[in-house]
């Protein structure tokens, strides 16, 4: 018990609540401070912030929907396509790139997109551009790096939950003269549920809380809320504004996490556990 | 959609080739990166300028390039690393076990509630588990300085609020494969060797705790290897000795030689290399 307790109490319960108090000091004067939502409110006075917030958001969902859509075709050949060796050696080569660090993965598509890099060189070789391109530093490579990056957590959970689908309900639903599109709507899809939900869940998290993706491949114009935070902590040391920020992520993801939760009725525990 | 049902040829290929690239993409990356440590060249990009080992070996003189080995900078940070990876590993297994016991064989009031709680650091993002440590150490710092005038040092960004950032989501994770193992145990082997006159204890240690032993090691590996690559919550809490991680993050934003190229490789090695011991390990569970 004493373990548990030390573990999430000076780890988890009070450094949040610290962090709450903290981001609730107005700074008046030096070392004077005072308690108050300004902090809070300078959120929601300055659009840049607020614009940073709300694009994370929609970029995490995005990357988010994408990864179930490029996923699940994959997880459903995993589970239901290929048996034995292949099988097992297809899920394996799944798990590679979660075994590998961030970074090199990052590092890997920098090389790759970059203006002198791979696909921008090929493209020249096979004389289908004249100058280089770059490809690096927008939207289009931050979302590539996103969904490369959590594409493992969609793929585990749903190759376990379709594995678990019975073939006799899908010849079932051909049998009774479904088309190959209403078996997956109707059958496929509704049994799978469990699984997409916690892949979406734990890639949305990932998503928003990355670091090193947007400054890496989307440049200095990507706009990411964790790089606002990291700036106010570590470049501005306005550390009231950071926890300010900090607090507003955390919300954030809870209420989607919650929701999530809430719509597919499942419970914390049954997914992550 | 089932191999027992027919599909026509044109579907099958599409859906193979479909596959086929979702793989492509996947090892994109990971093969640019290895294949460009062995480039002849101070980029790492294209034109390919023939083989070399010097990126790993070279030692600056002459016509060589500064290669891993001799890249201080970087050895040093591989050290930093190990010891976080083996610091947050000790701690974690032992949180964690005493965590899959509890969870498993004890009734206590808010037991849900805390296994919820328990649960909660995976959902929390990496970078706020960083900054509400390090503000809290913080408080507790000055708030130690104002009432005592000690300056606790180790309370500020450095190696140990990086080891306890680490270890306060990677222990969830602990906890939860040696929980997993611990409730497929037979719990009358523990009674059989009570009744024998083992104290409870003495039953623990040697009936529950071998058999745990293969959770207990997979659950070490993977906290080794998540504390090594972990980034997020490391940035927030790093003082001046820096992990790898933070090294290579460094060095990347300044520009990248091969020398990035070759660590990578090595890094690719090490976690592969854990990877195949925990599959190993796996399999011997179930003989």
């Amino acid at each position: 018990m004493a373990p548990l307790l030390i573990w999430l109490l000076s780890l988890i319960i009070i450094p949040h609540i610290d962090m709450f108090i903290l981001s609730l000091q107005e700074k008046v004067a030096p070392r004077v401070y005072e308690t108050g939502f300004s902090n809070y409110a300078e959120f929601f006075t300055e659009p840049l912030y607020w614009n940073t917030f709300a694009r994370t958001a929609l970029m995490s969902i995005l990357a988010t929907a994408l990864t179930l859509l490029i996923g699940f075709p994959v997880s459903y050949y995993i589970a239901k396509m290929v048996r034995g060796r292949v099988r097992m050696v297809l899920f394996l080569l799944c798990m590679i790139p979660f075994w590998v660090s961030e970074l090199v993965r990052t590092f890997g598509w920098m090389i790759l997109l970059r203006e002198t890099g791979v696909i921008s060189s090929f493209l020249q070789y096979i004389g289908l551009t004249d100058g280089p391109i770059e490809f690096l530093y927008n939207d289009v490579s931050i979302m590539v790096g996103l969904v490369y990056t959590s594409m493992l957590f969609m793929v585990v959970p749903l190759v376990t939950t379709l594995d678990s689908l019975d073939n006799s309900l899908v010849e079932a639903g051909y049998d009774l003269g479904g088309s190959g599109f209403r078996v997956l709507r109707k059958i496929v899809i509704p049994h799978a549920m469990p699984g997409i939900v916690s892949g979406c869940i734990v890639v949305f998290m990932l998503s928003l809380g990355n670091y090193l993706t947007p400054v890496l491949l989307g440049g200095k114009d990507s706009l990411w809320f964790t790089e606002q935070i990291y700036t106010q902590f570590i470049t501005r040391f306005n550390w009231e504004q950071g926890s300010a920020f900090g607090f507003l992520l955390l919300i954030l993801s809870s209420l989607i996490v919650w929701a999530g939760l809430k719509i597919s009725r499942q419970t914390l525990s049954n997914t992550m556990g | 959609m089932i191999p027992t049902i027919p599909q026509s040829r044109a579907f099958k290929t599409i859906y193979a080739g479909y596959v086929t690239l979702f793989f492509i993409y996947l090892a994109a990356p990971l093969v640019v990166v290895s294949v460009f440590a062995f480039n002849d060249s101070l980029f790492p990009s294209l034109p390919w300028n023939g083989f070399t080992l010097d990126w790993f070996i070279g030692d600056g003189q002459g016509e060589t390039y500064k290669g891993l080995f001799h890249e201080d900078g970087i050895l040093e940070s591989i050290g930093v690393s190990l010891f976080v990876a083996l610091m947050v590993t000790i701690l974690c297994v032992f949180v964690g076990t005493c965590n899959a016991f509890l969870f498993e064989r004890e009734n206590f009031p808010f037991k849900n509630a805390l296994y919820v709680l328990m649960l909660l650091p995976l959902v929390v993002p990496g970078i706020i588990l960083g900054i509400s440590i390090l503000v809290f150490s913080n408080t507790v710092a000055n708030g130690v300085e104002d009432l005592l005038g000690w300056d606790l040092e180790f309370l500020r960004p450095g190696l140990l609020l990086v080891v306890l950032g680490q270890f306060s989501f990677i222990t969830t994770i602990a906890t939860l494969v040696i929980s997993a193992r611990l409730r497929k145990f037979d719990r009358t082997l523990e009674e059989a060797a009570m009744n024998l006159g083992a104290s409870k204890w003495r039953a623990v240690r040697t009936i529950t705790l071998p058999y745990l032993r293969p959770a207990m090691i997979g659950a070490g590996l993977i906290a080794f290897l998540m504390s090594f690559e972990n980034f997020n919550t490391t940035l927030m809490l790093v003082g001046s000795d820096s992990p790898l991680t933070i090294t290579m993050f460094d060095r990347l934003r300044e520009g990248s030689t091969p020398v990035l190229n070759a660590v990578s490789l090595f890094l690719m090695l090490v976690s592969c290399g854990l990877a195949l011991i925990n599959i190993m390990l796996q399999r011997e569970k179930h003989d």
